[in-house]
């Protein structure tokens, strides 16, 4: 089959790979229809996630039609209809049956290896590097899909691709933002980075009940995709965000703000900007945390800051005097989607959500390298391109 | 041996490595001294191998002040006395009339050194409570979201150790509480022993040990506890085995790949995902599951470049 595999820094290729096969009984193999680039994937495209090989094959967003399915999996039959959410999660472990399906006890298997890195491992992600189980991803023509009993999610035909595509990622780590922020009547939202995470997040919080959202990002495109999505915005290029967001709320700061953008931030300083950068490039830190400081002192006293943007090791000079002294709340997380799965699908059928509003670019499978150069420099204003295997 | 005594032969092998310290910095710094005190006299060649044998001396202090356990590490002052002790019959023989008085002290000084190099090390050698050899400890424990009753019969049935255990290939009951065990090794070389279960208290600990001329002596146990809050069972695995000599330990001793410690800990999170999930979890990128050969290229993560 074809595949877009991880070849090094900043380069994809589609190569033909051999086809998945039951490995174990409670297995599918997916035919995958429709698979998105996601913000995440150029963090690997970009090398900073650890534990890549040359030749793993990327994505964590995909769906598709069961081909195949083992011994153990009852839930599925062969022909079903299926998006596949991207952490791979037993559904037997204490983390599983409480609903933390992202940080699954049993589905990485290269643990171990997680555990030197971070001290305990999350669930195994596909596509997602050898630290995090070293599994195939969906960019690809078919998909091995373990623990396929748990995961996957049945779609009726009616629905197309482009509408439920994004419940395997980015609209539940969106709407986990927001849920996160436990909105009250009356509050206002900040969220940082205006890609298609924020997005949903700013259209979630609005669902939620928030009063005012505002968003934070350089490129104008995407703000006026979040503009549509019902936010204020902000052009951190233009004006100072910790300024803005004082005025915009009367001081009192947003009541939760929602960190979309993660370790590649870029900042308009660029004496803090190249400080980072090179702490970056020496590997003596490895993530770049400028949203993330100014959403912890931008936020009101004994807010919520809401991390959904995605950190791979370690950051420098994070403002724990602020966020200790005004009584903020952290909260973090890989979205636990297969939580989110079912109820964001009913709104989606019901007309209430439309998630296809991102897509910018709809490409073949054999286009991804020039899918991910585009994604990556913002290019022909790309905001989430689907690829397109068949 | 006491635990006590163990504790005192430690602590006389750091003494020891202090000795080697100072004399290996005097040998280095000052040979001529040393070549007049033990009265080798004034051959050429003895400056040079005095201060070999400083270099010798500064070795071995580095070992012993290096070490927790520095006490069998003395061995290495024993070899190294044996070779003075050689050295000073040479020149004994040699009957240099000026030097005898001052050469028969200075042996007789290290054969004394000698003797408690040889005191030290033994005693040292001996773990306590444990045989005379040197046994590796590995500990892991690990939670399992099972009732305590399911945890203990599925491990008590010994047949399904090699389920999660990567380096067996099978483990055959025998009458009386014995069990045959084997484990593959690189080149399909294979490695037996027989077991015997030495303690099984239902529901809270199994403990068995190999039989006597097994070639690889080991023995462990495994407890079974509540976890706080109806969070399962905490499993908790002790293992002592004896890494042995020859062709079939190197054999066991690569079975037990790079990091036996985590080898075991691995061992432990199979055996949770069998219980909690019905299977190992297996993916493109480590598909080998439990056969025993992904040991060998078991190794800690490393950021690539
Ligand atoms: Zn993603
Ligand atoms: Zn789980």
């Amino acid at each position: 089959m074809k595949a877009n595999c991880w070849m090094g820094r900043n380069t994809v290729e589609v190569q033909d790979v051999p086809d998945p096969g039951i490995l174990n009984p409670r297995d599918a193999v997916v035919r995958i229809t429709s698979s998105a680039i996601c913000g995440s994937d150029l963090h690997l495209y970009d090398g900073f996630v650890p534990t890549m090989k040359k030749g793993d094959v990327l994505g964590h967003e995909f769906m598709g039609e069961v081909v195949e399915v083992g011994p153990g999996v009852t839930t599925l039959r062969v022909g079903d209809r299926v998006v596949v959410p991207f952490p791979i999660s037993c559904g037997g472990c204490l983390a599983c049956e409480n609903g933390l399906f992202s940080v699954c006890e049993n589905s990485n298997p290269n643990a171990g290896m997680a555990e030197k890195l971070l001290g305990h491992s999350p669930a195994g992600i596909f596509g997602y590097s050898h630290m995090l189980g070293g599994y195939p991803g969906g960019q690809a023509q078919y998909a091995r899909v373990p623990f396929a009993d748990v995961g996957p999610i049945v779609v009726d035909d009616d629905l197309p691709d482009e509408k439920v595509l994004f419940l395997s990622d980015i609209l539940p780590t969106g709407w986990m933002g927001a849920e996160m922020c436990e909105i009250k009547p009356g509050d206002v939202i900040a969220v940082w980075g205006a890609g298609p995470v924020g997005q949903f997040a700013v259209a979630s919080a609005l669902l939620m009940g928030a009063e005012r959202v505002i968003c934070i990002d350089r490129f104008s495109y995407r703000l006026q995709i979040a503009a549509r999505a019902g936010a204020e915005t902000i052009n951190y290029e233009q004006t100072d965000v910790l300024d803005a967001l004082r005025d915009m709320t009367a001081g009192r700061g947003p009541d939760a703000c929602i960190d979309a953008v993660g370790m590649e931030a870029h900042y308009p300083v660029p004496a803090v900007h190249a400080y980072d950068r090179a702490k970056q490039a020496t590997r003596a830190e490895t993530d770049r945390p400028y949203a993330l400081r100014e959403a912890i002192l931008a936020c009101r006293n004994g807010g919520v800051v809401s991390v959904i943007g995605v950190y791979a090791g370690l950051i420098d000079k994070f403002p724990m005097g602020s966020f200790m002294n005004r009584s903020l709340t952290l909260r973090t997380g890989q979205c636990h989607v297969q939580r989110y799965m079912e109820p964001l699908l009913a709104r989606i059928r019901e007309g209430a959500l439309d998630p296809s509003f991102v897509i910018t670019h709809h490409l073949d499978l054999e286009d991804a390298p020039r899918g991910y150069e585009m994604f990556k420099h913002k290019e022909n204003e790309c905001n989430k391109v689907v690829l397109h295997p068949w | 041996m006491s635990e006590a005594e163990h504790h005192n032969a430690h602590r006389w092998a750091g003494v020891l490595g202090w000795v080697s310290a100072g004399l290996g910095v005097l040998q280095v710094a000052a040979p001529d001294t040393v070549v007049r005190v033990i009265g080798a006299g004034d051959r050429p060649w003895a400056r040079r191998v005095v201060r070999l044998i400083g270099l010798r001396e500064l070795f071995h202090a580095a070992v012993l002040l290096g070490s927790r356990r520095p006490a069998p590490l003395v061995w290495t002052r024993v070899a190294g006395d044996a070779m003075d002790l050689a050295l000073l019959g040479r020149l004994m023989a040699e009957r240099e009339d000026g030097g005898r008085r001052r050469l028969a002290a200075s042996t007789a000084a290290v054969t004394g050194i000698t003797f408690a190099d040889i005191v030290t090390a033994v005693r040292g050698g001996h773990e306590p409570g444990l045989p005379p050899h040197r046994l590796t400890n590995l500990r892991a424990a690990i939670t399992v979201n099972r009732p305590r009753r399911e945890v203990y019969r599925f491990w008590r049935d010994i047949e399904n150790l090699p389920r999660f255990m990567i380096h067996l290939e099978s483990v055959e009951p025998i009458a009386g509480g014995y069990s045959h065990w084997r484990a593959k090794g690189p080149a399909h070389k294979s490695v037996e022993w027989d077991a015997e279960i030495i303690e099984d208290q239902t529901e809270q600990l199994i403990a068995w040990r190999s039989v006597e001329g097994a070639t690889v002596r080991n023995r462990g146990s495994v407890r079974f506890t509540d976890a706080p809050g109806g969070r399962g069972t905490e499993v908790r695995v002790d293992i002592d085995y004896d890494p042995p000599a020859g062709k079939v330990g190197l054999a066991f001793a690569r079975l037990l790949g790079e990091h036996p410690q985590q080898q075991v800990c691995d061992d432990l999170r199979r055996f949770k995902q069998v219980m909690e999930t019905g299977e190992v979890a297996r993916s493109e990128g480590s598909p080998e599951g439990t056969r025993a050969r992904r040991q060998l290229f078991q190794r800690p993560a490393q950021p690539v470049r």
